[in-house]
């Protein structure tokens, strides 16, 4: 069998359709699972109370939100230097779902935050840089909707998230910095020594969730990518579905 | 080849000096805006002013990059400038030299007029300077890859910030954490060689993505 075969878009499209329901189910009853576990099994944490528990959502959320950009960034890449269409139809999938984990874990780390610390936002470091996290997911998005050619927008989306992607250290590790420099009233993140093994299995079972949730998200974004864009392609009719 | 391109901007930034001079007035009007929408209180005032004039400099140099590739893109200069055999690279940094020769210098020049006003000491004044022109480049250099990216599109003007105003966040926080070290009686040290760090690795890296981006804008 040739692997390359599904390099191209028309034979990748019946492909990603068989796929879908293979992440989208055990996504659906992981997060059923997770979150009774992280709701009814694991216990009241001693400091926070039950307040604690939005990090079942929180924490899964903002690691697929980093991870997601830098799989955005590989793939716009290899996208831009292969000339591969599907490569960089897969960044422009990913980068919504990237930007909507991004963008939880914001909301819920404030609404973490209200009860445990007494404020919505605080400008910690880790916050500060999950915020312009999503700034650099607007811009990317931004910059490919406003281009109707659609390979120009892979290509300069590609520049972008590359150019993004080196700075993401340089940023993080910048507003860390600043953070130090400024410390006004810092509050700790999660400053335990140890976490109970259910909490930890709840939190392993979420990120299990979100992972395959993103693929079958970002497979079923892909489709329509490649309906929208490769309307005229002959062969997309024999292929069907 | 190189200082041609840097010599033919300088001359156009002449013949269009409103242009210039209208980024120099934003820049201005802007950080004197803030007092009046904060209080005349001068320790307050002490105490915002880096902020204050390094954000002022990076929204002005918003305005004036736009103009950065557009003009030259309308009337066909850039496709003959990549049409040349030198490296695009080198073009890049010629135009890129000359932004901020023409936007960035003189807002590095009025900025510690304006810190005059926010009633800083002269040392912070001479640090204000120092940091404005180590870091100024940093705009200019990473406003070329956005200015390039955008070229020929319909709304560049406010896509150009969304895509340059989160990148330039490190600047940001080195050039004004120096000078507020030294507002607070620290060494603004560390500040500074972290932002020539981050002028010397955007100095490398820049105008290739820039480059590679106007490639793509033109083909």
């Amino acid at each position: 069998m040739n692997l390359y075969k599904y390099a191209s878009p028309v034979n990748f499209y019946p492909l990603a359709g068989k796929m879908i329901p293979w992440f989208a189910i055990p996504a659906a009853l992981l997060f059923v699972i997770g979150l009774y576990v992280g709701f009814f099994v694991a216990p009241t944490d001693a400091q926070q109370g039950d307040a604690y528990r939005i990090m079942f959502i929180h924490v899964p959320a903002a690691w697929m939100g980093m991870l997601l950009y830098v799989l955005m960034a590989i793939y716009a890449g290899v996208g831009w230097a292969f000339n591969a269409r599907l490569s960089s139809m897969m960044a422009s999938s990913i980068a919504t779902t990237g930007a909507m984990f991004t963008f939880i874990s914001l909301v819920t780390g404030s609404f973490w935050g209200k009860p445990t610390w007494g404020t919505w936002w605080v400008w910690d470091a880790r916050m500060t840089s999950t915020l312009i996290l999503l700034f650099l997911y607007i811009g990317f998005l931004s910059l490919q909707a406003s281009i109707d050619d659609p390979r120009r927008a892979d290509r300069a989306g590609a520049v972008l998230a590359l150019v993004g992607v080196i700075n993401v250290p340089i940023i993080y590790f910048s507003v860390q910095w600043w953070n130090t420099l400024h410390q006004g009233a810092t509050i700790r993140i999660l400053n335990k020594p140890t976490i109970a093994p259910k909490m930890l299995a709840a939190m392993l079972i979420m990120l299990a969730a979100c992972w395959l949730y993103s693929v079958a998200v970002v497979l079923v974004r892909l489709r329509c990518t490649i309906v929208e864009r490769e309307q005229n392609a002959a062969r997309f009719a024999e292929a069907g579905t | 080849m190189f200082s041609w391109i840097v010599w033919r901007e300088l001359i156009l930034a002449w013949r269009r000096r409103a242009d210039v001079l209208s980024t120099v007035f934003f820049f201005v009007i802007v950080v004197s805006l803030f007092p009046l929408g904060i209080g005349p209180e001068a320790q307050l005032l002490r105490s915002i002013a880096p902020g204050v004039v390094w954000v002022a400099a990076l929204l002005a140099s918003m305005l004036s990059l736009g103009r950065l590739f557009a003009n030259d893109y309308q009337d066909g200069t850039l496709e003959q400038l990549l049409l040349t055999p030198q490296p695009l690279y080198l073009v890049v940094l010629a135009k890129t030299l000359a932004h901020w020769l023409i936007a960035e210098i003189p807002l590095v020049l009025i900025a510690p007029l304006l810190g005059i006003q926010f009633d800083l000491s002269q040392d912070t004044l001479r640090l204000l300077f120092v940091t404005l022109l180590l870091g100024t480049p940093v705009l200019s250099l990473i406003g070329s890859v956005g200015a390039a990216l955008t070229v020929g599109l319909r709304n560049s003007g406010v896509l150009i910030s969304i895509l340059v105003l989160p990148l330039y966040i490190p600047v940001l926080i080195f050039g004004a954490g120096g000078v507020e070290a030294s507002i607070m009686g620290t060494s603004p040290q560390s500040h500074i060689y972290l932002l020539a760090a981050i002028t010397v690795l955007s100095l490398t890296f820049a105008p290739w993505a820039a480059a590679a981006a106007l490639r793509i804008s033109l083909e």
